[in-house]
């Protein structure tokens, strides 16, 4: 027992960075699993992560109710960006998304009620692993419950041919609005998170490497997977910790491992146990 | 019952359907023939709202159904297979037939799902088979099976016959034939002439866009108008 607490001592940075990664990867992958990708996950935990600081900061709201607030501007943003963007495809997608992410972020580097490129300080440290592991196991348990249902059997079959979808009845534009809307989210709640579990925020903790290395996670972890996701931001935060040598080369290490993915597991974690037809339980 | 009224469709200003009617009759197989061209693909893609309409009407059981979206009009009773095979590939033969029952209300039981495999003729299917892993022959009948899932009333076959041998075309007419005997109105588009006089009612024959003939099988292969269309000038009959 008390080896687990030296141990939780050590490492309950590490252990906090692996929960809000975790519920990252999440968010992303609710949007490639509808085959959409779109890559504001950034965007979305900046204005959550903004919103429950200033929340917290300004008008002393207690921690819950922070978030709350997060994630649903967080949502609506995400929904309403799902319009503009209704027409787009694949990399085209790809890049508006990324354009919407560094807008953003452009934006909370130049609002003086964001403290600017400086950020904001002194956010209390109260999103302490309990908060973050339960965070992560509703989304978990949400999105559990969601596989059971029409919508997930939607989301596949936009996934795999949308027109095709739309002969049997799907309506594609409010499938993707949803996803998209979902994804928005899950990626306000660990923003949120993220905020109140570091001291301070700046707008460079949610810029493209950041957006890059959510997207990586996904791709290790094979991309219409969440548990795989989930897998995958967990290892990547691991690894440069156990190899302390990685560390300082984070990015290129991510560069490395996500070629070697490609090339020779196309699939992803997921695929070592994932074999033949995928099953929709509806 | 499907009925279209002088439908055009318009690409620019290439009249690729103009002036079109034509009726699908409950228990009925109307068959749509026509060169490459004719404009039998425009027509169906009219039909379930991918083309938008320049003039005329569609309407499903006497109500109105052009101008609604490519989903409303699944919904409303029109399922339809493809040319070319669009099953959801990586998913299990079960998922794509609950993907053909997506509008309807309630889960799709296992014995409603092998009941579709057997009306579309292929009851041997592994339910947990993926489905892009099917012989192509089972693709094609897949894909009638996830059409028959919809409970439509009208299903659409866009050249159902396509890269199948003769005695699997043979086969594939019962399989026509008892679903109109089901209640459903059937329109076939199909190159097989063969097929079309075996499974077809009645046929109705497109070349560049507008209806040249109608009748029944015998009679449109007969005509000198539909002779010449197919096969040019100089010809004595089709097969």
């Amino acid at each position: 027992m008390n080896a687990l607490l030296d141990f939780y001592a050590k490492h309950s940075q590490l252990i906090d960075q692996i929960g809000i990664n975790a519920i990252l990867a999440l968010s992303l992958s609710v949007s490639l699993q509808a085959g959409q990708l779109a890559l504001a996950q950034v965007a979305f935990m900046g204005i959550a992560a903004y919103v429950s600081t200033i929340l917290a900061l300004n008008a002393h709201w207690p921690l819950a109710a922070t978030i709350v607030a997060g994630v649903v501007a967080s949502t609506i943003v995400a929904a309403l960006l799902a319009f503009p963007v209704r027409r787009l495809r694949g990399v085209f997608l790809a890049i508006a998304t990324i354009g919407f992410g560094e807008i953003v972020r452009v934006f909370a580097n130049n609002l003086a009620i964001t403290g600017g490129a400086e950020g904001i300080s002194g956010i209390p440290n109260d999103a302490g692993t309990g908060v973050i592991y339960a965070s992560l196991a509703l989304v978990v348990l949400a999105l559990f419950a969601l596989s059971r249902t029409r919508f997930a059997l939607a989301v596949a079959l936009v996934r795999e041919d949308e027109h095709a979808a739309r002969g049997v009845g799907v309506d594609v534009g409010t499938v993707r609005l949803l996803s998209l809307a979902l994804g928005g989210a899950i990626a306000g709640l660990g923003g949120a998170l993220h905020a109140h579990s570091s001291n301070f925020i700046t707008p460079a903790d949610f810029g493209f490497a950041t957006m890059e290395q959510v997207l990586v996670w996904c791709v290790i972890g094979g991309v219409t997977s969440p548990l795989g996701a989930v897998l995958g931001a967990a290892l990547l935060s691991i690894l440069p910790e156990v190899i302390r040598v990685l560390a300082d080369y984070r990015e290129i290490t991510n560069g490395v491992i996500l070629l070697a993915v490609i090339l020779f597991v196309p699939g992803g974690i997921a695929s070592l146990w994932r074999r033949g037809a995928v099953r929709v339980r509806v | 019952m499907l009925q279209l009224e002088q439908v055009g469709v318009s690409y620019g200003g290439v009249h690729a359907l103009h002036d079109v009617s034509l009726r699908v009759d409950t228990a009925r197989v109307l068959g749509l023939i026509g060169p490459n061209g004719a404009g039998k693909t425009t027509l169906v893609n009219a039909t379930t709202g991918l083309a938008p309409l320049a003039t005329g009407s569609i309407a499903l059981d006497g109500a109105r159904i052009d101008g609604l979206p490519t989903h409303r009009i699944a919904r409303a009773g029109i399922a339809r297979t493809y040319q070319n095979i669009r099953l959801f590939g990586v998913l299990d033969v079960r998922a794509n037939l609950a993907a053909g029952a997506f509008a309807r209300p309630g889960r799709l039981t296992e014995d409603a799902a092998r009941e579709l495999l057997e009306r579309a003729g292929i009851a041997h299917v592994d339910l947990a088979a993926q489905a892009s892993t099917l012989p192509y022959g089972d693709q094609r009948r897949l894909e009638i099976a996830r059409a028959l899932a919809a409970k439509p009333s009208v299903v659409m076959l866009d050249e159902p016959a396509a890269g199948m041998n003769p005695s699997e075309t043979t086969r594939l007419v019962e399989t026509i034939r008892a679903i109109a005997a089901s209640g459903i109105a059937v329109l076939l588009i199909e190159h097989d002439m063969a097929l079309v006089r075996a499974a077809c009612d009645s046929v109705v024959v497109l070349n560049f866009g507008e209806v040249i003939a109608r009748g029944t099988p015998a009679e449109v292969a007969r005509d000198p108008v539909v002779v010449e269309a197919y096969l040019g000038s100089g010809a004595e009959t089709l097969a």
